[in-house]
């Protein structure tokens, strides 16, 4: 019987100097991706006042869809787990991110609950 | 007791794929399981943050990130958001020089794995060094909160520099807000000295910023990804120095490196999250 938990993995986790080219080629982009986004979250931060006043809910909005991508891309490519196996993948993100999406929309819910509370009846 | 390890068992009940189904080493799926598991606290921190931020009671308002942090150090102009948008951004670059260190490793490029792993910390260096700037411009403050004895609240134009006292003939400050109606000379010095409480900067109990969570969750969420960040420096420092002695050449692979740099990476991306839930919305 062969035991599968002795195969060693890391041997075969190297890569040749071609395939390598392309990996930095990816690595470059992604580089210049989180700059970009990263350098637009903070002008529209210090300038949402002056280019679109009184619309902090969009802004509010655009902070986080582009932290999510951010995140994406950090998670998938620099930590590789998008070159992961399927099974893997989906064991990390999908439990965790059920009980985030329960505990985010029952924490907000219920502080916005006790504001509305103290704000009308105290 | 005899376990299973001492029967024969029929190859019908063994899985028979020859591959596990993950396919990682068994050092790599445990650091992801601690990954996991770290990821979990950090949302509990910012999610009670959240909290925090949804019930405040009515009249109080929260602070606004680039109100707070606008001073870049060498520089006395206002620039909201600047250093911190610096720190994101090399630490966002150490992330690179990690993922360039692990690619070299996969070629076996030994030359090349000490260098990028060198520059990554560095980077974190700086970042360490960053946050405890921003943590003394956060406990020194900025804009001291003046309970004045009608009532009303004030804020100072300008903290005094360290020991200094304040000259009453430069003295001014804001009635109702930081950028309230100023009011200077003797009488609003007399005003400032008859005051009720003068609360500088933030600390545990009170924060001129506003709510005292505010200062508390800043102080543990910054401060335990700090510490994250410390300790990542150190790890990747002790990896550097066994990749420099030759250890993962001999061991045929650099699976190591890979590893400290899922952690590395980690660290990263929970500053991406701090860094929007904190300073930006």
């Amino acid at each position: 019987m062969e035991r599968d938990d002795i195969i060693e993995y890391s041997l075969d986790a190297g890569h040749s100097e071609e395939e390598g080219r392309i990996i930095r080629k990816k690595i470059l982009f992604v580089t210049i991706l989180l700059s970009v986004i990263t350098t637009c979250e903070v002008l529209l931060g210090v300038f949402w006042r002056n280019w679109m006043p009184g619309s902090w809910h969009w802004v509010k909005w655009t902070f986080i869809v582009l932290t999510l991508v951010k995140a994406t891309y950090i998670v998938m490519s620099f930590m590789h787990l998008g070159d992961e196996r399927r099974n893997i993948r989906s064991m990390i993100l999908l439990p965790y991110a059920l009980f985030l999406l329960y505990l985010i929309f029952i924490a907000i819910w219920e502080g916005n609950f006790i504001h509305e509370t103290v704000t009308h009846f105290l | 007791m005899s376990g299973d390890a001492s029967k024969t068992l029929s190859n019908d009940v063994l899985w028979g794929g020859g591959r596990s189904p993950f396919s990682v080493s068994y050092g790599k799926l445990m650091i992801w399981f601690f990954l996991v598991s770290d990821a979990l606290t950090f949302s509990g921190l910012l999610v009670s943050y959240g909290f925090a931020r949804h019930s405040l009671l009515p009249g109080v308002t929260w602070p606004v990130g680039e109100e707070v942090f606008s001073k870049v150090p060498g520089f006395s102009a206002h620039l909201p958001l600047m250093y911190v948008a610096l720190m994101t951004f090399i630490l966002i670059i150490s992330s690179v020089t990690m993922v360039l260190a692990v690619e070299a490793g996969h070629r076996m490029d030994k030359k090349g794995v000490v260098k990028w792993l060198f520059l990554t910390i560095i980077g974190g260096l700086f970042f360490v060094s960053s946050q405890a700037f921003e943590w003394s411009h956060f406990i020194h403050g900025s804009h001291a909160r003046v309970a004045l004895a009608d009532g009303r609240t004030a804020y100072l134009d300008e903290n005094p520099e360290g020991d200094a006292k304040i000259d009453p003939a430069t003295f001014a400050m804001h009635l109702g807000s930081v950028h309230g109606e100023e009011v200077s000379g003797p009488e609003a010095y007399k005003l400032f000295q008859n005051a009720v409480h003068v609360t500088y900067g933030a600390n545990m109990t009170e924060n001129e910023y506003g709510p005292t969570s505010y200062a508390n969750f800043f102080f543990f969420i910054t401060g335990f990804h700090g510490f994250h960040v410390f300790s990542g420096v150190v790890i990747n420092f002790i990896v550097l120095m066994m990749v420099i002695r030759g250890v993962f050449q001999r061991r045929g692979h650099y699976e190591m490196v890979e590893k400290v740099g899922l952690y590395w990476h980690f660290v990263d991306l929970v500053w991406v999250f701090v860094f929007t839930f904190f300073y930006l919305v």
